[in-house]
């Protein structure tokens, strides 16, 4: 337990394992680079195959993510304000899908939406069929990003407090002008971030997506499940995609980066 | 903080030991790669081999045939591979990864495999062309798929699945749940799911045999064991496993199975 603080602030033994970790998340996308076949690059992401998945995969993630806002913050904002005794409970089983493995949960989604699931039977009765649609997919990846903005907006917002939210009610502001007007633009860093978390899950979404939705090029395949399908004939194939979704995470995790900063 | 750390590396190290120190026996297990349709019949031909051979302990890793030839192609070690089609099986040889020749060792023909109740009552291959039944079959990249989009052509059919998997099993999941009202999977896949789906065979399948050949990897640790499981499946005895689990034999030109 001593205290050799070097000039960064922590232990320098620290150091060791920090840049062991970083090796270890940095050089399996180094190898990505290096095993691309860039003679036919080009040639791989023009294809109909590819064009629809990686098309599909940012149509579906932008829905899944609008979706997580819709539903999210308000959850953020009732689990982060509100005292209920077994509000500790709900919290933990609404934040599972955080630490289920997808394939489980896109089991649990067809016993719940499948066409003998829970709601199914009802929802065919009402002619919709959510099962092999695209709307299976934005499910699958809505129900496994929806606790990353909750958490991450949650976080924010019990980070921020109430002082003034207080001080607002106190001058005569309704909730929701306080809610729209105070609280939403103290946390906007936690709900871009938290956003952009939910953004990057869903399109990396996999599991529950071949478990849930299937697999049909165009209409629920997107870009994971083509990468999984191109290694069965094309190993390298597979690897240019994968750049791709590499580099979309790369620069979506870059602009939200850059909007934090920015406010 | 130190010996936290400290501990934690310990633990770790254990784990990963632990882990390997089992697997790296060598000489005495014998690794098999196989496809995921032969999962049945090769347990139980493992389990008459480590009889018949006391001391070997038979390891078998069961996938779809195209991600166990990546994997081989990788440099996963293997004894001995089993392949559901003549064409992967050609990619382990282009690589000069077959120790000996492919021996094919058993046929497996389609058939039309729907929910117990049949919800959609099919009764031919024709009736899955309406846009009513939503069928599920493999995604052509994979041998499954390519036998059924074959099928479809001897048969003159036009197929419009609803999705196209990348595995059998996620074919049978499908249907067995009740989500989809048919799928075209393999005779011995439905022999297998049991009782929660029904097979519906089909005339034309007999001209769309898939072969499965089977040989000894290069990288066997000892050829010698790896030939003679080889030597079980295609033995009588093999066959008579194979032909249980409802395996054609592999000189069956018509797709008479079992």
């Amino acid at each position: 337990m001593s205290d050799p603080r070097s000039r960064l602030g922590v232990p320098r033994w620290i150091l060791l394992p920090a840049l062991l970790g970083a090796g270890f998340v940095l050089l399996p996308l180094v190898a990505i680079v290096a095993r691309t076949p860039w003679g036919r690059f080009g040639e791989l992401l023009t294809s109909q195959a590819s064009q629809d998945a990686l098309w599909l995969s940012l149509r579906t993630a932008t829905a899944s993510t609008l979706l997580c806002l819709v539903l999210g913050v308000p959850m953020a904002l009732v689990l982060a304000r509100s005292s209920y005794r077994l509000l500790g409970v709900v919290r933990s089983l609404v934040l599972l899908p955080l630490v289920l493995p997808p394939v489980v949960g896109g089991i649990a989604l067809l016993y719940t939406f499948g066409r003998r699931g829970l709601l199914g039977q009802t929802m065919e009765v009402l002619g919709i069929q959510v099962a092999f649609s695209t709307a299976a997919v934005v499910l699958a990846q809505t129900f496994v990003a929806l606790p990353f903005l909750v958490v991450s907006l949650e976080g924010a917002l019990r980070t921020a407090g109430e002082r003034y939210e207080a001080v607002a009610a106190t001058l005569g502001a309704r909730p929701t002008t306080v809610l729209r007007r105070v609280t939403l633009p103290l946390v906007l860093p936690g709900l871009v971030s938290g956003t952009v978390l939910a953004f990057a899950r869903a399109l990396g979404e996999f599991g529950a997506t071949i478990t849930f939705a299937g697999s049909l090029q165009g209409r629920t395949r997107t870009l994971p499940l083509e990468i999984y399908l191109r290694r069965e004939t094309d190993a390298e194939g597979a690897v240019a995609l994968s750049l791709v979704l590499v580099v979309v995470a790369v620069l979506v995790i870059g602009v939200a980066g850059q909007r934090r900063s920015a406010l | 903080m130190r010996r936290t750390a400290a501990a934690l590396v310990a633990v770790t190290a254990l784990l990963l030991t632990g882990c390997s120190g089992a697997a790296d026996d060598p000489g005495d297990v014998l690794t098999v790669y196989a496809a995921s349709s032969l999962t049945a019949p090769f347990t139980e031909l493992g389990g008459q081999f480590e009889a018949e051979h006391p001391g070997v302990t038979v390891r078998f890793s069961f996938a779809g045939s195209s991600d166990l030839v990546a994997q081989l192609q990788e440099g996963a070690p293997a004894d001995v591979f089993a392949s559901a089609d003549q064409a992967t099986m050609d990619k382990l040889t282009a690589d000069d990864l077959a120790a000996s020749a492919p021996v094919p060792f058993a046929t497996n023909t389609l058939e039309i495999v729907v929910p117990a109740d049949n919800p959609a009552g099919i009764r031919s291959l024709a009736d899955l062309e309406s846009t009513e039944v939503r069928l599920v079959v493999c995604a052509p990249e994979v041998p499954c798929g390519a036998a059924a989009q074959r099928l479809a052509e001897r048969a003159g059919v036009t197929l419009t699945p609803v999705s196209e998997e990348q595995k059998v099993t996620d074919v049978l999941a499908k249907v067995s749940s009740g989500e989809a009202d048919a799928g075209l999977v393999y005779v011995t896949d439905v022999r297998a799911a049991g009782d929660a789906v029904r097979g519906i065979e089909v005339p034309e399948a007999g001209s769309v045999v898939n072969v499965y050949p089977i040989a000894p990897v290069t990288t066997a640790v000892d050829p010698s064991l790896a030939q003679e499981f080889v030597d079980l499946v295609v033995s009588d005895a093999g066959q008579r496993v194979l032909s249980r689990a409802g395996f054609g034999p592999p000189d069956a030109t018509s797709g008479d199975s079992g």
